[in-house]
C-alpha cells in the first residue's frame, strides 16, 4: 500500500495540470487548477499519515501520557498546514470564478483562444 | 519591531477597508498609506546597524523557541530596504495616477496587503510561512493587475493568475517533500537535517520550477509580457521592480544558498535559467513597438543577470575548496543589480505610466518629442534608461561592470565562464540598443499631431520619479559605503552557511 497511494496523488497532480495546460475552455482550466490544489494538499496530508495512527488529541481523562501519543498519533503539523493551503484556494477561487464572469461579460465567450487580445 | 514590519501595512490594510465607509476618514486613507509604508522604510533602514535578528512569533516552548520564526539578516534587510522605497515612491505615484479609477480605496488596501505580504516574504524564517506570504502578494498582486476591469486588463490578470497558481502548487509540493524528509519546517533546521539522495533532488526541482515561475525565468515567463503592461503603471513598477525579486529571485537565493546548500548540480540549473532568460528577454524586447510590453520584457533580461550570478556564485562554493572571495564578489555584483534593477525599472514604468497618463498612447512609433513638452518626466525617464543601459556614472554601469569582472575572473575556476562572460557583455549590448530605441521615438524627433497636445504630469507624479532619479544617480558612486553597510552583509548572509545551521537550533 506503501508506495501506490503515493503515486495516485501524483497521478491527481497530472491529471490536474493537463487541465490546466490542454483545456480551452476557461471553466475547465478552473477546474483543473481545482484538481491541482486539491493533489497537492492531499500529498500533504499523506506525509503527515502514520499506519494504526490514532487522532493527535490527548486523552486526559484516560490518563494517556504525552510521549504515549506523539509516539502513536498521526503527525498534527501536515493537518494544520493543509487548512491554511485549502483557504488559500478557497480564495483563490473565489477570485477566479469572479474574474470568469467578467471576461464573458467583456468577450462574450469562455473559450481561451478567442480571449486573445494581447499579442506578441 | 521585525514583526511590525510584516503586521503594520496588513492591518493598516484592513484599517483602509473600514475607514473607506466612513465620509469623514475617507480622505485620509491615501496619506495614511504613504505615511505607513514610510515608517516601514525608516524601521528598514533603522534595522540596518543591528545584527541578525530572530523574532520568535508565539514564544512557546523552552526557552521561548518555539514558533514561527522571523529572521532578519543581511539579505532579508536589503530586501526590505528595496522592497519599501519602491512600495514608498509607487504609492506617492498613486496618489496622482490613480484618480482616473473608482474605488481607489480598494487599491489602497491591497497595496498594502501585497507590500506587507513582501515583507513577509523576506523576513520568513520558515518554509511555509514563506510560502503563505508568497501566496498573500501573489493574490494580492492579481487582483491588482485586474484593477481596471478592462478586457486586456482581466485577460492578462486571469493568465497571471492561472500560471502563478501552478507555480505555488509546485512551491507547496517542494515543501511537502522536504517536510517529509526532515520533519522540520524551519529552515536552518532543515539545512541541519537535509539527507542525501534522489527525493531532496525531486523537491529541489519543484521548489525551483514553482519559483522560476514567481520569476519569470524564461521557459516560464509567459505571463510577464501580457501582466506587467496591462496593470496599472504603479503595480506595474511594483511587480516588475519588486515582486519578481522578493517573491523570485530572493526566494530561490535563500533555498540554493541557505536550505539546500550549493551543489552543482542546482549553480547549473541556475546559470542556464540566467542565461536563457538574459538573452531571450533582450532578443524579444528589442523587437517589441509598445513601450510598457519593451519594458516588461527587458525585466525578463535583467532578472537574468541576477540567477545567472547567483548560479555562478553556487557553483563557486562547491567542491573542495570554496572560493569564498569571488563568490562573494559574483554575490555583491548580482544583489546591487537587483537592487538598481528595483529602483531604474520601477522608475521607467512610472515614467512611462504618467506618459501613458498625459499623451493617451503607449505605442512607440506614436510618441516622439516628449523630451521638450514634458521636461521633468522625460529627464527622469532618460536617467532610468541610460542606468539600464549600463551608462556610467549611473548605477546600472557599475552593477553590469561587476557582475562582468566577476564572470571573468571566475573563468579562472571553471572555463565556461569565459562564454558567460561575453554573453553578460553581448546582452548589455543589446540592453543599451533596446533603451536607444525607446529613448529616440519617445523623447527626441519632432512630436507627431496625436502627443503635440501633451503637458506635464502632476506634481505628485513627478515627486516620485525624482526621487527614484535621485537613487539612481547616487547609487553608483556610493557603492562602496553600500556595499559596507547593505550589500555585504547580504552577500554574507547567502554565503554563511556554517553560520546560518548554527542559528535557530535549540540548545
Amino acid at each position: 500500500m506503501g508506495i501506490a497511494i503515493y503515486v495516485l496523488a501524483f497521478g491527481v497532480l497530472l491529471v490536474g495540470l493537463y487541465g490546466v495546460v490542454a483545456k480551452k475552455n476557461i471553466v475547465k482550466i478552473i477546474v483543473g487548477l481545482l484538481i491541482l490544489d486539491y493533489a497537492v494538499n492531499l500529498m500533504l496530508v499523506l506525509v503527515g499519515y502514520r499506519s494504526k495512527g490514532g487522532a493527535p488529541i490527548l486523552d486526559v481523562a484516560g490518563g494517556q501520557k504525552p510521549a504515549e501519543l506523539a509516539a502513536t498519533a498521526v503527525d498534527p503539523l501536515p493537518q494544520a498546514m493543509v487548512l491554511t493551503s485549502i483557504v488559500i484556494g478557497l480564495g483563490l477561487t473565489a477570485l477566479m470564478a469572479a474574474m470568469a464572469i467578467r471576461l464573458y461579460e467583456k468577450y462574450g465567450t469562455f473559450d481561451m483562444n478567442r480571449i486573445r487580445k494581447l499579442k506578441g | 519591531m521585525v514583526p511590525l514590519l510584516v503586521g503594520l501595512p496588513l492591518g493598516v490594510a484592513f484599517c483602509v477597508v473600514a475607514m473607506a465607509h466612513v465620509k469623514a476618514l475617507s480622505r485620509l486613507i491615501a496619506p495614511l498609506a504613504i505615511g505607513i509604508v514610510l515608517v516601514n522604510l525608516v524601521m528598514a533602514l533603522s534595522l540596518l546597524g543591528a545584527g541578525d535578528v530572530h523574532v520568535f512569533v508565539g514564544e512557546w516552548g523552552p526557552g521561548g523557541t518555539l514558533g514561527i520564526e522571523l529572521v532578519c539578516d543581511g539579505l532579508s534587510k536589503l530586501m526590505a530596504v528595496t522592497i519599501n522605497l519602491v512600495a514608498l515612491a509607487s504609492l506617492i505615484f498613486a496618489g496622482a495616477y490613480m484618480r482616473r479609477f473608482t474605488k481607489v480605496w480598494l487599491f489602497q488596501a491591497l497595496f498594502l496587503l501585497m507590500t506587507g505580504a513582501m515583507n513577509g516574504v523576506v523576513l520568513a524564517g520558515d518554509l511555509f510561512n514563506l510560502f503563505v506570504f508568497l501566496e498573500v502578494a501573489a493574490i494580492a498582486s492579481y487582483a491588482l493587475v485586474a484593477f481596471g476591469c478592462e478586457s486586456e486588463e482581466l485577460e492578462a490578470a486571469f493568465k497571471y493568475l492561472v500560471l502563478g497558481s501552478v507555480g505555488s502548487a509546485f512551491i507547496l509540493l517542494g515543501v511537502t517533500i522536504l517536510y517529509s524528509l526532515t520533519g522540520q519546517l524551519n529552515m536552518a533546521k532543515v539545512a541541519a537535517m537535509l539527507p542525501k539522495g534522489p527525493a531532496v533532488l525531486l523537491a529541489a526541482a519543484a521548489l525551483i520550477g514553482g519559483l522560476s515561475l514567481k520569476a519569470a525565468m524564461v521557459p516560464f515567463h509567459a505571463w510577464l509580457p501580457d501582466a506587467h503592461p496591462s496593470a496599472p503603471a504603479p503595480i506595474s513598477a511594483m511587480l516588475s521592480g519588486v515582486l519578481i525579486k522578493a517573491s523570485g529571485v530572493y526566494a530561490v537565493a535563500r533555498i540554493v544558498f541557505n536550505v539546500l546548500g550549493p551543489s552543482s548540480q542546482y549553480a547549473t540549473i541556475l546559470i542556464a535559467l540566467g542565461v536563457v532568460s538574459m538573452v531571450l528577454g533582450m532578443l524579444l524586447a528589442l523587437g517589441q513597438d509598445d513601450l510598457k510590453r519593451l519594458l516588461a520584457y527587458s525585466s525578463i533580461s535583467q532578472a537574468g543577470y541576477i540567477v545567472l550570478s547567483l548560479g555562478v556564485a553556487a557553483q563557486l562554493m562547491v567542491g573542495p575548496r570554496p572560493d569564498r572571495v569571488l563568490a562573494g564578489l559574483c554575490l555583491f555584483g548580482g544583489l546591487f543589480h537587483l537592487f538598481n534593477h528595483a529602483t531604474f525599472k520601477s522608475l521607467l514604468f512610472l515614467s512611462s505610466g504618467s506618459i501613458e497618463q498625459q499623451v493617451g498612447t503607449r505605442q512607440l512609433k506614436e510618441m516622439g518629442g516628449l523630451g521638450r513638452r514634458m521636461p521633468v518626466t522625460g529627464f527622469c525617464c532618460r536617467i532610468g534608461a541610460l542606468s539600464i543601459a549600463g551608462v556610467p556614472p549611473f548605477n546600472g554601469f557599475f552593477s553590469k561592470l561587476i557582475i562582468i569582472i566577476a564572470l571573468a575572473m571566475a573563468g579562472g575556476v571553471f572555463p565556461a565562464a569565459y562564454v558567460l562572460c561575453a554573453v553578460a557583455a553581448a546582452v548589455a549590448v543589446g540592453t543599451l540598443l533596446m533603451y536607444v530605441k525607446v529613448q529616440r521615438y519617445v523623447l527626441e524627433g519632432e512630436p507627431s499631431e496625436r502627443v503635440a497636445g501633451a503637458s506635464e504630469a502632476p506634481a505628485l507624479m513627478r515627486v516620485a520619479l525624482v526621487i527614484l532619479a535621485v537613487i539612481c544617480m547616487t547609487a553608483g558612486l556610493a557603492m562602496v559605503p553600500l556595499r559596507e553597510c547593505l550589500f555585504g552583509p547580504a552577500a554574507d548572509a547567502l554565503l554563511g552557511t556554517a553560520a546560518k545551521a548554527a542559528m535557530g537550533v535549540m540548545p
